[in-house]
């Protein structure tokens, strides 16, 4: 309190600025409620403090912009009550004009997941922040579950989106492999979308009243970062291999189901190398174990990119799956489904006969759990743009995708087994 | 062995090599690398792949594809460059001397003309030949209206004068760059790659593969010669089966009247420890 006197003895409130020369943005992580109430007592006018992120519970960080006159006070507060922080942005005045701060300001540092830009692509921290944001902002709704670490240390999370105790579930996971930027950049959206919808529109809402959706946006975390640091092209985990440079494990060829056939290779320089052994990437082990605790979930859909295609199972055998004839019916309606929105053109198959032969993959084993609705999707595009798909197509792939999504979502609810 | 590598690359660039077939050696410091475009075995579904072909699978896309290449090679331009649309029909037959020739009845567009642009409609053979050591497949093509597609003559020119001047030196990296995005300024230049890339993707396929340009590299305008714009590209080709990325330095000569034509091909290895960071 002696600290707060002090410092707004020092100010002149200044109105009017012309300049930001010198203010800086700082990112404050307050350690526990009692520095966020502190927070909360810093004269925000008097300082001329501008929040982009207020302070409001300790988990959330705060950024707060402040001119180059309150600075130093500022400062000395934070360290006189051992809050840490750093700096953001040295110098605000850098960014010129007005339009350039308001997109670094939403983009950067979005407030809501109403402020999140949904038309760019996302690194890590900024899709961790949407995430935590949404379960804040639907807590009735939406959860957060760490169901494992990546071989770097990552946490592995699952939105859980529920309205009631031991229901049976649908998954859906993206970015298993990290280069398939469109795929969490979709699941994004269909986040959002889902906690708007539930209970404005009856059928997805009929859904959540009686299954629970479980979504991995990042399934590969060390791969994608990766993407972001290092090579845009990359498709594996970061596992190292002894005896070799070559790095990584392809995550959709070390599943038990048709494990160390010719659909994968032995090679760990491959991009479809399968892996020492069955599960040995702690990033499909995560998601082996979770369905195996489950044990009640009853539609799976693994989201990849690109070639625009529906794919049930196999890929590891010509052999029909049991449920052929079902699965293939329900691709063409979801297919059809999409396909009404913008025109765009799937094609549909077992994953063996349409894309090419391929060795433990999820889906393979999913299905031989018992998850009958088991498909990999294949997003936008052909090959015109193939892994680098501008961001302007990211809602129109997301909302067909959705169509998609629901029909196969209302099928299952539908058709319970 | 970082420097190593790098010296290994840049020794490799004054080396203009053939194409490497996938059975080529990986270099000594890129020891495990992975070949190119590794063949795979063939399976059930291959020894079944004759007669009648669901045109939505995989064998009569590829064969599709090829003929894609095939058709970008000869009437690509940086204002014209085709994609498939969709497979109508499709059948395949053995052949004596041990190939398989497909025969194909498919649409493709534009890429250039948007949306907005018709479906022509092409027929193809194509014969994968199945030799010891991997040789280019055979197409045979003929799309209905080819002559009558909107001329790009205007566009064609413009851009041949701008960059035909002495002082026209274009160089760029990363078309488009890891979000999607692609200046205008651009677009010609990597559909003029995507045409050159189709000379190679042509030669390298067989039916294990499924070719797509993933990005240009790099772009480096050389010094005109015979009156053609000369480009050196750095492109990065996906194969889909092995989802591999294969790294391709190319020259390529582009004019109106002469269209693309492609004057080296070199297969760059990538060695896994030093690729460089995206923009």
């Amino acid at each position: 309190m002696r600290g707060l006197l002090v410092l707004t003895a020092l100010f002149v409130a200044v109105f009017g600025k012309v300049t930001f020369e010198g203010d800086q943005v700082l990112r404050i992580t307050a350690q526990d409620a009692k520095q966020i109430a502190l927070l909360k007592e810093l004269p925000e006018e008097i300082l001329g403090l501008d929040y982009w992120m207020s302070p409001s519970r300790v988990s959330l960080p705060v950024d707060v912009h402040v001119p180059f006159h309150s600075l130093q006070a500022v400062r000395a507060f934070l360290a006189y009550h051992q809050i840490p922080y750093h700096v953001m942005i040295e110098n605000v005045q850098d960014l010129l004009d007005d339009e350039q701060r308001e997109m670094v300001k939403y983009r950067s540092f979005p407030r809501s997941t109403d402020d999140f830009v949904y038309t760019t692509y996302h690194d890590l921290n900024s899709i961790n922040s949407f995430m935590d944001m949404l379960v804040a902002e639907n807590s009735n709704l939406v959860s957060k579950i760490e169901i494992g670490k990546s071989y770097e240390g990552r946490s592995l999370d699952v939105l859980k989106f529920s309205t009631g105790a031991n229901r049976p579930g649908i998954w859906i996971d993206t970015g298993i492999h990290s280069r398939e930027w469109i795929t969490p950049a979709s699941a994004i959206w269909s986040a959002k979308k889902i906690v708007t919808d539930y209970g404005r529109d009856p059928v997805l809402t009929d859904i959540l009243n009686n299954y629970d959706i479980f979504l991995e946006i990042i399934a590969n975390p060390d791969g994608f970062a990766y993407t972001h640091s290092n090579d845009r092209m990359w498709r594996k985990t970061r596992k190292p291999n002894p005896g070799s440079s070559c790095v990584g494990v392809d995550p959709n060829r070390n599943w038990e189901v048709g494990f160390g056939g010719s659909g994968a290779s032995s090679n760990p320089c491959s991009q479809t190398y399968h892996g020492p052994s069955i599960h040995s990437e702690p990033e499909v082990k995560a998601i082996v174990d979770f369905v195996k605790s489950h044990g009640k979930l009853k539609a799976f859909l693994s989201i990849h990119s690109y070639s625009q295609m529906l794919l049930y199972p196999y890929g590891y055998t010509s052999t029909p799956a049991k449920d052929q004839a079902e699965l293939h019916e329900l691709a063409r309606k979801a297919v059809s489904e999409l396909q009404s929105l913008h025109n765009t053109a799937y094609t549909y198959g077992s994953v063996i006969t349409t894309i090419y032969q391929a060795d433990g993959i999820t889906i393979d084993w999913t299905y031989e759990q018992g998850i009958k609705y088991s498909y990999t999707f294949e997003l936008r595009d052909t090959g015109r743009y193939g892994f680098l798909l501008p961001a302007d197509q990211i809602i129109p792939t997301a909302e067909e995708t959705w169509l998609a999504l629901m029909a196969i979502m209302e099928h299952t609810r539908n058709n319970p087994y | 062995m970082k420097t190593f590598c790098s010296v290994w690359l840049l020794l490799s660039v004054v080396e203009l090599s053939p194409a490497p077939p996938a059975s080529q050696e990986p270099p000594l410091a890129c020891r495990g690398a992975a070949d190119p475009a590794p063949p795979q075995p063939e399976t059930a579904e291959d020894m079944a792949s004759t007669g009648d072909l669901e045109p939505t699978h995989y064998p009569a896309r590829r064969a599709a594809q090829v003929a894609l290449h095939y058709l970008n090679t000869h009437h690509g331009s940086p204002f014209r460059v085709f994609g498939l649309q969709q497979v109508h029909k499709a059948s395949a037959e053995d052949v004596e001397a041990g190939g398989r020739k497909y025969k194909l009845d498919f649409s493709v567009t534009d890429w250039a003309s948007g949306s907005a642009g018709p479906a022509l409609r092409c027929s193809a053979d194509v014969l994968f030949p199945r030799t010891e050591r991997h040789s280019a497949p055979d197409v045979k093509l003929r799309c209905e209206a080819l002559q009558q597609i909107n001329r790009t003559a205007q566009e064609e020119e413009a851009f041949y004068q701008k960059h035909i001047t002495p002082d026209s030196a274009v160089s760029a990296r990363d078309i488009p760059d890891s979000y999607g995005n692609m200046s205008e300024e651009m677009q010609p230049f990597w559909r003029l790659a995507r045409v050159a890339a189709s000379f190679i993707m042509l030669r390298e396929s067989s039916e294990n593969t499924e070719f797509n340009m993933a990005q240009v590299a790099s772009v480096t305008q050389q010094e005109s010669s015979e009156e053609q714009l000369m480009l050196e590209f750095v492109v990065l080709l996906h194969d889909l089966p092995s989802q591999e990325i294969v790294q391709w330095k190319l020259l390529a000569s582009w004019s109106p009247d002469r269209g693309v034509r492609v004057l080296q091909t070199e297969w760059q290895p990538r060695c896994p420890h030093a690729t460089k960071p995206p923009n």
